[in-house]
């Protein structure tokens, strides 16, 4: 029973990227495609943690780590791009 | 500029210190399970390039006086010399060793001389990726 839950929700998170790929391929503006990105990474880590449930390991609770604090900073950097432009000041005022 | 960015600013100061602890982790444990110096270096790494983003590169410059360049230089030579040093011995260049000892806290431990060469090579991706990153952002 809970394979069939988690195999629907894996064809779920599949579903969700592959939108998401359409917003950064097709997005008219660079903030759709920063949002996008985004989400991308938010699947990303809740699709490896129910692949984990899967297999019922805990190998790959390090990737959720890693792909939550990339996601994270590029978030910041790209919302820095867009708001100022220059994305590390080289002096504060 | 008059921005208020205090939110960034206090959120990254704690986040920093996560970051530099996971990637302190990932280096430790990269023996028989996922990370290594590469992996561990990396997540330092981001751990700098989160400081420079949220901070101005005076400021990180001061608060850690660290020049990149010479760091990488330094990881490169660390590995180099670490795989000299069985040459010593007569073993064979890059031959590596461990041994298991009894330590007061962490009981019967594993110690691997593969250690110095990974922290060679921890060293030399920080000085690397923040030196890529902190060359590609100045605009003059």
């Amino acid at each position: 029973m809970i394979y069939i839950i988690l195999t629907i929700a894996l064809s779920l998170f599949v579903l969700a990227i592959l939108l998401a790929l359409y917003r950064i391929i097709r997005g008219p503006s660079m903030p759709d495609r920063v949002v996008a990105l985004d989400m991308i990474g938010v699947n990303l880590i809740s699709a490896v943690a129910v692949f984990s449930v899967f297999l019922k390991t805990h190998v790959f609770l390090e990737v959720i780590l890693v792909v939550g604090i990339l996601a994270f900073i590029s978030t910041i950097a790209l919302a820095r791009f867009v708001e100022r432009g220059d994305i590390v000041e080289h002096k504060h005022d | 500029m008059g921005i208020n960015d205090v939110i960034l600013k206090t959120v990254a100061k704690a986040v920093v210190l996560i970051i530099l602890t996971f990637g302190i982790y990932l280096f430790l444990s990269g023996h028989n399970s996922p990370g290594g110096g590469f992996v561990g270096g990396l997540v330092l790494a981001s751990a700098f390039v989160l400081m420079f983003l949220s901070y101005d590169t005076e400021t990180v410059k001061d608060a850690i006086p660290i020049d990149f360049k010479k760091l990488s230089a330094f990881g490169v030579l660390l590995a180099v010399l670490s795989g000299l040093g069985p040459l010593l011995f007569g073993q064979n260049f890059l031959e590596q060793s461990f041994d298991y000892f009894n330590l007061p806290i962490f009981g019967k431990t594993e110690l691997a001389t593969v250690l110095i060469f990974e922290a060679g090579i921890a060293l030399t991706v920080v000085g690397v990726v923040v030196n890529i990153i902190l060359s590609i952002s100045e605009d003059e």
